[in-house]
């Protein structure tokens, strides 16, 4: 209540600034298409419009595909956005191409936000100041389909022994042994990596990355997690890569008894002809847990000054406001980045949220240089073992090394 | 014009006029194909050689290019990935051109004596000429998948035969990725095999008949040599395809783009990954340097060899 009461007292404040000016400004807010997610700005930006008639936010969308290269090009052109998303791992970019510029304290104090928001709010710091400001989080979770679980008897897994029991126990194969319905899916492509790096390399006692930001699975904890993985296909035979084409539509099918996937799936998942729970990501045997947490964050464009950049701080201020985050959870379905308004009793108790929400708690940003290319690393370390019968070991040195030469491309 | 009958005016004959009637045209004919040509290097030249000199900058959209010499094309040609790439689109054009251009004389070869349903058996082979790649890769691969939904694999295990991994192996992916393509390209190569196939003149066929030549001497002496410009034609046209794909490999491996382990990515692919996923727009521009130089270096040897000896 109190940081609310000093973010009104903040926003009383600018607005106290903006009233020199009598004139209307228009900026501009610029984010990638997604029904959900335009619906919702739209919903803010009305209710901001409506406080501050004297401003006027223009919202611009893109395909994600090109989102990247819009921005980038209207900066070639000069004529950036003043508010603009950004996913937490292209900060790097942002800033090295001088696209978003640093908050100012004055009008987001810091240590408000490392007060207010989950801690991996810090991703968006780079030096002393920070570079944007999360909406939503997402957070990933096992979601499992009832209608199987019950067919077996059995309960959602809290554990990676009961995981690999209930996966054995729902896979159901035909006469030659062929897999017909999944007890999990498997596809890197999708969450999965996220899982092996932040989770299972974690369980297993190591850490994907040292303190410095290099790579640091190529261990026997790397190994032993990569293993886990890759056991589910050749030892277990519970999954197998490319079963569906992809491991959600199995899961939307039907045909896979669990899947690990994010906030942002809950839309999709939605219209499942069946039942469908969700839980955290199982613990380890000491029932150590980890998760892995990403999130779109809202920069201000390099280009913004005078008027538009009181305005688009008033509105960076707004969207990154709990009125905001309310919205956003409903619209969008995504978590709110400010602890107290996403821990409420309310929504710890929802049984969908709650195990999203419970992730946060512990867990874990990858600070990614090229999300992509490093995510096609973990997919070849999977396929170098699954097709072509190279060692654990092997692969994953090759992985490492491949992700290390990425990393060192991206400092430069 | 002045009429016939006016008197000539005293004033001095403009420029325009003194010039005769031929040269009058040539100018028009320039000022009209001025504006393709502008617009021709515009659009086309320029970039085309911009691209040469983005191939020896480190642009990444972000900062201005800084010149680095030919450190792009060191990194590439020492990348196993990009060997690879190299050896899967040249593949794609080895396989792909000639398999698809003999599949589709065959069927031009014969139906064109067909004449019971000709024109609804030729549109059935264009069809999926006239289908958008992407709608067509997606369907293909829901056929390669495995079982319960893939429909080859559900077919081949009704038949007690083993399942195969088609697009999640690495030896099958590529094969697996040109039989659609090859299938898309057919309906095209077969309309122009048949047009160029009616064109020979039926005097020929009745001279050689007369004359007592069988099936085959006519198939080799007349038919193939006289249809030499339509083969030259769909060579070029179908290798710069294959050496282009792009389309049909993206929309079946999206999930893992020219993937298994790079096991289908062509040329066409890395470049866009280069450029559109990481930014690396200098070393973009390099792999399209080469791929330019590989286009230019086939076409122009595809027409020395099939060229016409005088």
């Amino acid at each position: 209540m109190l940081i609310k009461a000093k973010l009104a007292g903040l926003a009383a404040g600018v607005s106290l600034l903006a009233m020199g000016s009598a004139q209307a400004v228009e900026i501009e807010y610029w984010q990638y298409v997604f029904d959900s997610r335009v619906q919702a700005m739209d919903q803010l930006i009305a209710a901001f419009q409506e406080a501050n008639p004297d401003i006027t936010v223009k919202h611009t969308t893109f395909p994600y595909a090109d989102y990247q290269t819009r921005v980038v090009a209207a900066k070639v052109a000069g004529e950036g956005p003043d508010v603009v998303q950004l996913f937490y791992g292209w900060t790097d970019q942002f800033v090295k191409g001088g696209l978003i510029q640093p908050l100012d304290p004055e009008v987001f104090p810091y240590d408000a936000i490392e007060a207010d928001f989950f801690p991996i709010v810090s991703a968006m710091k780079r030096g002393d100041s920070y570079y944007g400001l999360p909406t939503a989080v997402r957070s990933l979770a096992l979601f499992y389909n009832k209608a199987l679980f019950a067919e077996a008897g059995l309960e959602a897994p809290t554990n990676l022994d009961e995981l690999l029991a209930a996966a054995e126990a729902t896979t159901k194969r035909d006469g030659g042994g062929n897999i017909i319905s999944a007890g999990i899916t498997m596809d890197m492509a999708g969450q999965d990596h996220h899982w092996w790096r932040e989770v299972l390399i974690r369980q297993n006692g190591g850490e994907p990355y040292d303190a410095e930001g290099n790579v640091a699975y190529d261990s026997e904890s790397g190994a032993a997690a990569l293993k886990f993985y890759t056991d589910l296909q050749t030892e277990q035979k519970v999954g197998q890569v490319g079963f569906m084409d992809e491991g959600q539509a199995a899961f939307r099918a039907g045909l896979a008894a669990m899947t690990i996937d994010g906030t942002f799936r809950l839309g999709a998942f939605e219209a499942n002809p069946f039942e469908w729970g969700v839980v955290e990501l199982p613990a380890d045997a000491n029932g150590m847990r980890s998760n892995y947490s990403s999130y779109f964050a809202n920069a201000i464009g390099a280009t913004a000054e005078g008027e538009e950049l009181v305005a688009a701080q008033k509105f960076l201020q707004y969207i990154s406001s709990p009125e905001a985050m309310e919205i956003w959870l409903d619209v969008v379905g995504e978590l709110p980045a400010r602890r107290d308004v996403a821990l409420t009793k309310a929504n710890l108790a929802d049984p969908i949220l709650g195990p999203f929400l419970k992730g946060l708690d512990y867990a874990h940003t990858t600070q990614f240089y090229d999300e992509a290319a490093q995510r096609q690393t973990a997919i070849d370390m999977v396929n170098r073992v699954l097709l072509e019968g190279q060692s654990i070991e092997d692969s994953i040195t090759a992985a490492a090394t491949a992700e290390q030469a990425i990393i060192d491309a991206g400092r430069q | 014009m002045a009429s016939v009958n006016a008197v000539p005016q005293a004033r001095p004959v403009r420029f325009w006029d003194r010039l005769n009637i031929g040269t009058k045209r040539v100018i028009w004919a320039w000022a009209f194909l001025a504006v393709p040509i502008a617009f021709y290097a515009g659009i086309r030249f320029y970039p085309t050689f911009q691209a040469f000199w983005l191939s020896m900058t480190d642009w990444d959209l972000l900062s201005p290019p800084r010149f680095i010499g030919f450190a792009n094309y060191q990194t590439m040609f020492a990348d196993p990935v990009f060997w690879k790439v190299f050896n899967n689109t040249f593949l794609y054009l080895i396989i792909g051109t000639p398999v698809s251009l003999a599949i589709s004389f065959l069927i031009a070869y014969y139906l064109d004596r067909v004449r019971f349903l000709h024109s609804f058996i030729r549109a059935l082979y264009f069809l999926p000429f006239l289908t958008t790649a992407a709608a067509m890769g997606w369907v293909w691969r829901w056929f390669y998948q495995p079982v319960p939904i893939g429909v080859i694999n559900g077919f081949l295990s009704t038949l007690g035969i083993a399942q195969q991994p088609f697009l999640r192996s690495v030896d099958q992916a590529l094969i697996s990725i040109l039989i659609p393509a090859i299938w898309a390209g057919l309906g095209f190569q077969i309309i122009i095999f048949m047009a160029g196939l009616r064109a020979i003149p039926g005097t020929f066929y009745e001279a050689a008949r007369i004359d007592g030549l069988g099936d085959w001497a006519i198939l080799r002496k007349i038919t193939v040599p006289l249809l030499k410009p339509t083969t030259v034609f769909l060579v070029v046209f179908s290798s710069i395809g294959f050496l282009r794909i792009f389309d049909q490999v993206y929309n079946m491996t999206s999930n893992d783009p020219g993937g298994p382990l790079n096991a289908t990515k062509p040329l066409v692919l890395m470049i866009y990954q280069t450029a559109f996923s990481s930014y690396q727009m200098g070393y973009a521009a390099a792999q399209t340097v080469v791929l330019f130089t590989i286009l230019l270096f086939v076409s122009l040897l595809q027409l020395y060899v099939l060229r016409e000896k005088k």
